[in-house]
């Protein structure tokens, strides 16, 4: 937190005793969005304190993940480090379009979501993962609501997913309950998981539950773009949406203005990039061991000095 | 005073039983009338007639964002000014409760005054406490603010409260004066009306997103929203409170020539006081329960660790973090009703506060700057030592994990049961009643309960819905309303009668339903949805939980409240203790158990959004989905509906509860 009125001596003084010598192109600070996820806040540390050491100032602004594109328009807010192109496109697309955001690029992760069930289910209904052995098992997923149909657990149901077509075209007995966030989804996989329930639910990769779940994604026929258009293509010749899910890169955007005002910051997180499974580590680590998000970026920092030093050459 | 039923009930029973047939056949046969008459408008709201409502506001919004303009300046620069102005203080304050004042930016800032230590703001409340309380107010105090220090909650404790001593503020002074606005003239007191009560019931995540586009994207749109939520009460409080003011003041006032200002300043608001105290507890409490909402658009501090922590199912962190808001809301409370309470201080040694507030700044000042220096050598003092902090941990994850595995089997046979036998068939009447008899039958009941105003307004309401393409939504709400409202009252009631006849019961409960209502519902939803799982059953157990509160207490507060001396002729003609309760206690507290039930329908309808978050499929959802999608039309529109549910509920049953005032002759 800055406070706004500054007295010219002060800063005068501050200027000199400052710690970073870098020339940087506007001192004004640049606004980063975070999330309420642990992912997200890791890799917006990263890029935050990368961008620290290369002179910038940085202020990091908590705002909602789709409600944040009416601030990266504006110019209220400059950059967003994680666009998820299975949650997010549709608004990043629209926001683009306006010509007022830009994208960075790819952040090197891949955002993999897909039907999901613990390990202890493979004795219930082999077969899996293979998804074809859903179609014999579906009852064992069943409660009273659903029965006979299987429950599977979706996401919320903004973030889409096709699900109920997914099951219609593929000839599955399933019946999809809409958890309304995130939490609830987890808290049920918790729920089950400590009683060795069945259960078979929506679950996404980079996070912290594949890590500490055993269990394995359902292997569906795989995702095209056809298969998701066209009818004819796939198993099922009459209907679309009869293969996986896609998966797909994680995007960075910002402002569209951010070139011009910060050039070498929007140079630096254009570079920025790091894996599934470092970030999947780096989750377990906030997440299951209790590490504070410093902690655990301060590591990564120490240990990749010379690929971020790349990225603000 | 006599108790009797009215000859005239029976009609009202015919009027009600006739009512509920017709509505139960039309539930029951609408989809085999549609069938049979081939006419869809029977089920749906002909989309042709469908309002677009929800386009136009946001193309209003739109306008409104990025056209509206007065000239010189547009509506835009106008908000942002208006924003900045907000931002300034609350910087200040955040600066001096939590981060410092700093010169320069990043990390070329030099701090040029810490924030304020732990030891001085928790001394100076003590004191603060010890003044306006006396001891026991200031141990209870001390206690609160050393939970959040010991466990680890002090900073974003702070955060919080730097957000609540902007908002309380602005609160006031914006309640203040459209109250005084209200009482001077009527009409403005009669637009007025339906705004508060709109302010009151459109949950807030419906006007969230236009906030974030007019006030920017930060603290001061979390402040704005916190303020709009907390402000309606302070308003209706000032105009109670002015209108109760004695007419002898009044008199007095005019003879010794008081202006209308001087009337006003030195005469109408000091004889008003404790009422309007009465007023900034509302806001206090309301702003500390807006903390979680406000966190999801960036205000920070505990309602962003509530829902940290409950993203990663850290069940602990959540309680813990959630824990620290009830302790706030407790120790402001207290101190907030100490002020309206003792005139003269009960602590004659310590009674300065009042008389010379100066003085309690300049200690505050001398201890803040004291602090600081020893924080200089002792850095214990300036911020509690880590190790120190203590936590829970994983106990309560292990709680849960026991109730889960060991109890789960009972809680799905109970779920499936209330499942099938209650809440679906309940379900289906509701979803099943045709858009066009519940507009019809809705007008009946408001106009048999109180005349063909109430009647028009209600028919014009449900119509408002409809017309909008939200009637199902809105059946699926009033459906998880009602029913989780029927059970509030059935555990919520008895418990009331209980507390309000023993004393030591009341201690217990009330202690209980403060922290249901002021921890935020976040904090009981995760564990509920791993006992219970994803759906309506959940939904409702959480409403039932959080709405619970006003049945118990207003049942309470009625039992007190009755005349000693009714129950005491009672006792003489030889009522037995059940008698006494069921012949005499009950039927006196009928209108303050109505009231209560009036507030716990509110309660039920302000979860709803919050319940979209375990999968509901309501109007609550709906106004979830357009805030994910940034979709101002679409939330205000659903936002809307849900305010007009609460005001059909509110208006029938204040009428119910007046005339059975009325004819108890409670009524003075």
């Amino acid at each position: 937190m800055n406070y706004s009125a500054i007295p010219s001596a002060a800063l005068a003084i501050a200027l000199s005793i400052s710690t970073s010598n870098a020339e940087v192109e506007s001192l004004d600070p640049i606004k980063i969005t975070t999330h309420d996820w642990s992912g997200q806040i890791i890799t917006t540390t990263i890029m935050g304190e990368v961008l620290k050491r290369a002179g910038y100032n940085i202020e990091y602004v908590q705002a909602d993940y789709i409600a944040q594109f009416a601030g990266l328009k504006t110019g209220d807010l400059h950059v967003a480090m994680e666009i998820w192109e299975t949650t997010g496109r549709e608004a990043m697309d629209e926001a683009i379009e306006t010509g007022n955001v830009v994208s960075l690029g790819e952040s090197g992760m891949i955002a993999i979501e897909e039907w999901w069930y613990p390990s202890y289910m493979e004795k219930v209904c082999p077969g899996l993962p293979n998804w074809e052995a859903l179609k014999e098992c579906s009852e064992e997923f069943s409660v009273a609501e659903t029965a006979p149909l299987g429950r599977y657990l979706g996401a919320p149901v903004t973030w889409g997913g096709f699900d109920e077509e997914r099951i219609e075209a593929l000839e599955l007995g399933f019946e999809v309950i809409h958890a309304g966030t995130d939490a609830a989804l987890f808290a049920e996989l918790e729920s089950a998981y400590q009683r060795k329930a069945p259960i078979i639910l929506w679950l996404y990769e980079p996070h912290w539950a594949p890590a500490k779940y055993e269990g394995k994604f359902i292997e569906f026929p795989p995702y095209s773009a056809d298969c998701y258009q066209a009818p004819a293509t796939g198993i099922n010749p009459e209907a679309a949406y009869d293969c996986g899910k896609p998966t797909g890169p994680i995007w960075k955007v910002a402002w569209a203005g951010l070139g011009e005002k910060w050039p070498g910051a929007a140079k630096a997180i254009s570079s920025f990039n790091v894996s599934n499974a470092e970030m999947s580590a780096m989750i377990t680590k906030v997440d299951l061991e209790s590490q504070s998000v410093d902690a655990v970026v301060g590591e990564w920092l120490k240990t990749n000095e010379d690929r971020w030093n790349d990225w603000i050459k | 005073m006599s108790i009797h039923f009215p000859n005239g009930l029976r009609k009202p029973v015919y009027f009600w039983l006739f009512l509920f047939t017709c509505t139960w056949l039309l539930s029951n046969y609408s989809f085999t009338l549609y069938k049979a008459l081939g006419a869809r408008w029977i089920i749906k709201f002909p989309s042709a007639w469908e309002w677009q409502l929800d386009v136009w506001i946001s193309s209003f919004m739109t306008w409104l964002v990025e056209d509206a303009g007065f000239g010189l300046f547009t509506f835009r620069q106008l908000t942002r000014f208006l924003s900045a102005l907000i931002e300034a203080p609350y910087n200040a304050m955040r600066a001096l409760l939590a981060d410092g004042f700093n010169s320069g930016l990043g990390q070329h800032a030099v701090e040029i005054f810490p924030a304020m230590s732990w030891v001085a703001i928790t001394l100076l409340l003590v004191l603060l406490a010890l003044c306006v309380g006396g001891r026991s107010l200031a141990l209870l105090v001390g206690g609160c603010f050393l939970y959040l220090a010991t466990f680890g909650q002090w900073q974003s404790a702070m955060v919080t409260l730097a957000s609540i001593a902007i908002a309380v503020p602005i609160g006031v002074i914006g309640g203040l004066v459209l109250g005084i606005l209200a009482y001077r003239s009527e009409r403005f007191e009669r637009l007025q009306r339906p705004v508060l009560d709109l302010m009151q019931t459109v949950p807030i995540f419906a006007y969230l997103v236009p906030i974030l586009f007019l006030f920017g994207f930060g603290p001061v749109s979390a402040l704005v929203a916190t303020i709009i939520y907390a402000m309606p009460p302070m308003v209706r409080v000032v105009l109670v409170a002015l209108q109760s003011v004695p007419e002898p003041l009044h008199e007095a006032g005019r003879m010794a020539g008081c202006t209308p200002r001087q009337m006003m300043w030195r005469v109408l608001l000091p004889s008003a006081l404790p009422t309007l105290m009465v007023g900034v507890n509302q806001v206090i409490m309301l702003s500390l329960n807006m903390v979680i909402i406000a966190s999801i658009i960036g205000a920070g501090g505990l309602g962003y660790d509530v829902l940290a922590a409950l993203r990663r199912l850290d069940i602990g962190g959540g309680i813990e973090a959630g824990m620290a808001i009830v302790v706030i809301a407790i120790a402001l409370d207290r101190l907030s009703q100490a002020f309206t309470k003792s005139d003269s201080s009960p602590n004659q040694s310590f009674g300065f506060v009042r008389s010379k507030p100066l003085l309690y700044f300049v200690i505050a000042l001398m201890v803040t700057i004291t602090m600081a220096l020893l924080g200089k050598v002792w850095p214990v003092v300036q911020n509690y030592p880590e190790p120190m902090v203590l936590t829970t941990g994983r106990f309560w994850d292990e709680v849960i994990k026991w109730i889960n595995i060991n109890f789960f089997e009972v809680f799905e046979t109970v779920k499936t049961a209330l499942l099938t036998y209650f809440l679906l068939p309940v379900k289906r009447f509701f979803v099943g009643i045709p858009w066009a008899w519940g507009i019809i039958a809705l007008g009946l009941a408001g106009w048999r309960v109180s005349g063909a105003k109430l009647g028009l307004l209600c028919a014009a309401l449900a119509g408002a819905i409809a017309a909008n393409g939200l009637w199902r939504e809105a059946m699926i709400a009033v459906y998880l309303c009602g029913v989780s409202v029927l059970l509030a009252t059935a555990v919520g009631i008895p418990l009331g009668v209980w507390a309000g006849q023993s004393e030591s019961a009341n201690k217990i409960l009330s202690t209980l339903v403060d922290t249901l209502q002021t921890l935020p519902s976040f904090v009981y939803l995760i564990p509920v949805v791993m006992l219970f799982r994803v759906g309506e059953f959940t939904a409702m157990v959480a409403i039932v939980i959080y709405a619970m509160a006003p049945a118990l207490r207003y049942a309470a507060h009625g039992i007190r409240e009755i005349n000693p001396q009714v129950i005491e002729a009672g006792k003489v003609s030889g009522c037995t203790h059940w008698q006494l309760l069921w012949r005499i206690k009950l039927p006196l507290a009928v209108p303050s158990l109505l009231l209560g039930l009036n507030q716990t329908i509110m309660l039920a309808l302000s979860m709803l959004v919050i319940t979209a978050l375990v999968g509901t499929r309501d109007l609550g959802q709906e106004v979830y989905i357009a805030l994910t999608k940034a979709n101002t039309g679409q939330g205000i529109v659903a936002g809307l509906a849900v305010a007009f549910i609460a005001i059909i509920a509110d208006r029938i049953l204040s009428a119910l509860a007046k005339s059975s005032q009325a004819r108890l002759g409670l009524v003075t």
